[in-house]
């Protein structure tokens, strides 16, 4: 009786002391918000453009972590839903957009026919575009995420959304086109013939 | 002998360099056009410095470097800049980029040489910074800028310093030719280098297959601390990674560099070039370039001009074009086609093939991956080259770099064994290209995040500033409605003004009804005052010697001073007299009572002279009681009665005494008024001279103020009358207290009228209607006071009369 007493004495406290130690560390380990939309957030390209319907890439990422789906980003594409899948743990979804991805953009002002309202300064998410009231406006092309939110408000459109132009810089070796697509059967005695 | 180590994998090629060494070095000449790039190394393009159709000297310098990470450009030989524009420049991409364009004029005319005078005795700094302005990047086909290669070996102690002169790529022998010619140069430029960075040991390592040069090496190290080490010939032992590998035995961690473990490692064409800025103060524009391929007539090394275009070398090397498929920049392992010849030479263009279809033929179709392993087993970096095939083939790129592609050398081993001809190093190549660039997305990414984020902050923070300024404007112009409405009722707070003036007169009044109490106070008040007086005229002296702008302040301030204590001592005497009258006002207050009491004694005293009548016919002994107690009050209102004349005594004097400080007190007032009209009479004549506008005001005031004195004579008048009436009479206090009182009130209405007055002729226009009004009600209210006045003095005049 004594012994089975004592183990449930044991058992008691030891619950006690765990419940102690797991109520004090959920308290003062406490995680503010939802981890997921700061990771979700990371991997999306901070164009704030809002073609996901969202007001910005963060609000696009809390949506996702409430279940909205991950193919919205267009600026991100593939790749982006690629990232997102791999981290919720979900399917990838084709794009969401009427055609490929665009490459990259980045707005650019016709200087002489620049007003100076300072309406696309108002609506540049990320301050990329430089002027004063009744001064002509530039884009600091840096800075610039080609969302082309700016275009819309501009009342003599001298904006416009232009490639960025590949350079030396910029330029990466293409990836080889693996004859095996076009020719998947292949077998070792074909290859006489593939190296013709 | 030294211990030398071997490297993991590695090929074995044709050399194919015998060709271009047949010859020795020459001159290629100077073309009539120069194109040089301004991005010719790693880091950021130079910036350009000359203006189309500026002459330019050879050796002038013609772009700058525009950050740390870059390097300056020279011009190759004299002419004229034509052009600074766009044109392609010998890159795999085949895209074009700035270049400056120089006509040259061929008269090769130098710019003033600047030698490091004691290249010996020099400060690194200053040997770095002169390497630096000459432009010099590592030659042996990467193009880094050799300056910041340098001083990042510079912090840390560096054991072994390098001279890579492997030269493992087949077909290039533009190092062995340098040191086959000019092996002096080579030892004094690793000289120069090691009195930069001080190694413990300096190596020259070089390939068995070229036994002039290390013999021309081992001549020219005779003597020095250098040492030539002779390893096996093995693609690509003239890695950086791969020579420190095999001459020190250690490995370069991945990601780190070569200082991090002691080393630095340099081309000797870099050394070459070092040796002439240094000494000569040649800046790098030139360089020793194979030409060769089974195209090319004569394979040789030329010097050739940076920006000389490579089908003016071609030529001069019987360039057979029918022949050739393709030409190729770097050897065949790692270098690149071109696009065409007519792109310039760079400082990093080591070599020139000219290809025949049969020589280098095309690749051929790849095939699948057989997972063999033959790939693995050349590779120098001890990288996994088919696992990285099949992530870069399915763009997984974290994997990818988990297992360090980025380590590798693009070396191209794996692709030279492999079976199934899979283009591998283009993959990690492509690859590698898409890592950098989604870490720069990355990065742009979080810069955009970070000012998207600064963005709304201060949106936040401009709202919040707006919705405060907002807030402030209402309280103001809050403040201003009340201020408006306060202005509006003007008349009211005057009026507490006047009420506040009543107090303190009030205060005045009980100050001299307890006057002993503040007798002290106020000898106290007229101390300070006196003090503060003697102190202003002090300062006034003072001020009267230095500042006259003070000075007149000051005796303003004097004379405001001397007026206070004047008043104080008015009050002083005031207070004083007050105190001696008081006894005076007990008396006649015990008087009254006196005569009560004696009225109360003989009351007494008649009742009981009555009860005795009464009694004694029925209670004899009850009358004798009676008669006993009678005769007690009969003392007690004797008493009384002496008491009586006692206290009327000294009361007698004490009235006169009173009445005449009050006449005393009403002539000052007279006086002061006399004063005041004439200083207003004064004041009107001099508005009536300067000043038209005020003189009706003035004038009004001055009839006031005669109406004013003539109150007060009378006033003092009436006083003089009644002091005398009440000495004759000076049982009659009653009346003439009421008298007093009246009197008080007269003065205080009348103070209010004047007070009112004032406000009316300082009121704003909107206020002056009910000003008018209420001085036009105090008007009433002093004529009833006098009213009042006047008939108590005649009620007083016709007591005393009566009595």
């Amino acid at each position: 009786m004594s012994i089975i007493l004592t183990a449930v004495l044991c058992l008691a406290a030891l619950a006690l002391i765990f419940g102690a130690i797991l109520g004090f560390a959920s308290i003062r380990f406490r995680v503010e918000g939802n981890p997921i939309v700061e990771q979700i957030d990371s991997l999306l390209p901070q164009t704030q453009c809002g073609q996901c319907g969202f007001p910005g890439c963060r609000p696009y990422a809390e949506a996702v972590a409430n279940g909205e789906p991950i193919n919205k980003c267009i600026p991100g594409g593939d790749s982006t839903i690629q990232a997102m899948a791999d981290l919720l743990g979900v399917e990838p979804l084709p794009l969401d957009a009427e055609e490929e991805p665009p490459v990259k953009h980045v707005a650019f002002i016709r200087e002489e026919e620049c007003i100076g309202c300072t309406k696309c300064i108002q609506a540049c998410p990320v301050d990329a575009i430089l002027g004063a009231a009744k001064q002509m406006h530039t884009v600091i092309a840096d800075e610039c995420t080609g969302c082309d939110l700016c275009i819309e408000p501009c009342p003599v459109d001298c904006i416009e959304i232009h490639p960025i132009p590949e350079s030396i810089q910029t330029w990466s070796w293409e990836l080889p086109q693996p004859a095996l697509n076009k020719n998947p059967a292949i077998i070792a005695t074909d290859r006489e013939e593939a190296t013709v | 002998m030294r211990k030398i180590w071997d490297f993991h994998g590695g090929i074995h090629p044709p050399e194919n360099k015998a060709q271009s060494t047949t010859q020795p070095i020459r001159f290629a000449g100077i073309p009539q056009r120069l194109v040089l790039p301004l991005q010719q190394h790693i880091g950021a393009g130079a910036k350009p410095l000359v203006a189309v159709g500026d002459r330019v000297l050879k050796g002038q310098l013609i772009a700058e470097a525009s950050s740390q990470l870059s390097a300056p450009v020279h011009a190759p030989t004299s002419g004229t800049v034509v052009e600074i524009g766009n044109h392609p420049v010998p890159h795999p991409s085949g895209l074009a980029d700035t270049c400056i364009v120089i006509e040259a004029d061929g008269q090769d005319e130098w710019i003033a040489r600047q030698p490091l005078a004691n290249p010996d005795q020099c400060a690194p700094e200053q040997l770095l910074a002169h390497i630096q302005a000459h432009g010099i990047v590592g030659l042996g086909g990467a193009g880094f800028p050799t300056s910041i290669k340098l001083a990042g070996g510079q912090g840390k102690p560096i054991q072994t310093l390098i001279l890579n002169a492997a030269e493992c790529e087949p077909y290039i022998t533009a190092d062995d030719m340098l040191m086959r010619e000019r092996a002096d140069e080579v030892v004094q430029g690793l000289q120069v280098i090691a009195q930069l960075l001080n190694p413990e040991e300096c190596l020259i390592g070089i390939e068995d297959n070229k036994p002039e040069a290390i013999q021309a090496l081992q001549a020219a190290c005779a003597g020095t601390k250098v040492e030539v080490v002779v390893i096996p010939t093995k693609y690509p032992s003239g890695g950086e990674k791969q020579l420190i590998k095999i001459l020190t035995g250690k490995e370069v961690p991945s990601g780190g560099l070569p200082a991090d473990i002691g080393v630095v490692c340099q081309n000797v064409g870099t050394a070459v070039a070092v040796y002439r800025a240094v000494y000569h103060g040649e800046p790098l524009i030139s360089r020793i370039t194979t030409i060769t391929g089974a195209a090319i007539a004569q394979p040789c090394n030329l010097e050739v001009l940076l920006g000389t275009p490579i089908d003016f070398l071609l030529n001069q090397c019987g360039f057979k074009a029918a022949q050739s498929n393709r030409l190729i920049m770097g050897g065949p392992m790692m270098g690149f086609t071109l696009p065409g010849p007519d792109l310039p030479i760079v400082k990093t263009s080591n070599c020139i093939m000219a290809v025949t279809p049969q020589e280098l033929p095309p690749p051929a179709p790849a095939l699948a991956c057989i997972r063999c392993g033959l790939c693995a087993e050349a590779c120098p970096a001890e990288l996994l080259p088919q696992q990285l095939y099949w992530f870069s083939r399915s763009g997984e790129l974290d994997k990818a770099e988990q297992f360090n592609l980025m380590d590798c050398i693009e070396c191209g081993a794996c692709s030279y064994v492999c079976p199934s001809n899979i283009p591998l190093v283009q993959y990690y190549r492509h690859t590698k290209a898409e890592i950098r660039r989604e870490r720069e997305e990355q990065e742009k990414a979080n810069r955009a995040r970070e000012r998207f984020e600064q963005r709304q902050a201060r949106q936040e923070r401009e709202l919040a500033e707006k919705e405060a300024r907002r807030k402030a404007r209402a309280e103001a112009a809050a403040k201003a409605q009340a201020a408006k409405q306060s202005a509006v009722s003007a008349a009211p707070d005057k009026a507490a003004v006047i009420q506040a003036a009543l107090e303190r007169a009030n205060a005045k009044k009980q100050s001299v009804t307890q006057p002993a109490a503040d007798l002290a106070t106020l000898e106290d008040n007229l101390k300070k005052a006196k003090a503060k007086l003697e102190k202003m005229r002090e300062m006034l002296a003072e001020a009267q010697a230095g500042n006259p702008e003070q000075a007149a302040k000051l005796e303003n301030a004097v004379r405001k001073n001397e007026e206070r204590v004047r008043q104080a001592q008015a009050a002083l005497d005031e207070a004083k007299a007050a105190a001696t009258a008081q006894p005076a006002a007990t008396a006649t207050e015990d008087i009254a009572q006196l005569e009560r009491a004696v009225a109360r004694a003989r009351n007494k005293v008649d009742t009981i002279r009555q009860a005795i009548e009464t009694t004694r016919a029925q209670d004899p002994e009850r009358a004798e009681k009676l008669e006993a107690s009678l005769q007690a009050a009969q003392a007690k209102l004797t008493e009384a009665e002496q008491r009586l004349a006692d206290a009327q005594k000294p009361a007698a004097p004490a009235a006169p005494a009173n009445e005449t400080a009050s006449v005393e007190e009403l002539e000052q007032q007279l006086q002061k008024a006399e004063a005041k009209l004439a200083k207003m009479q004064q004041a009107l004549d001099d508005a009536r001279q300067n000043n038209p506008e005020n003189v009706e005001k003035l004038t009004r005031a001055v009839e006031k103020n005669q109406v004013r004195v003539e109150a007060a004579r009378k006033a003092l008048a009436d006083a003089q009358q009644q002091a005398t009436a009440s000495a004759a009479a000076p049982k009659e206090e009653a009346p003439s207290v009421s008298l007093e009182e009246l009197e008080i009130q007269l003065a205080k209405a009348e103070d209010k009228l004047r007070k009112m007055e004032q406000a009316l002729a300082d009121a704003a226009p909107e206020n002056v209607e009910k000003l008018t009004r209420a001085v036009e009600k105090n008007k009433v209210r002093v004529a009833t006071a006098r009213q009042a006045l006047e008939d108590a003095r005649q009620r007083v005049a016709a007591t005393s009369s009566g009595t």
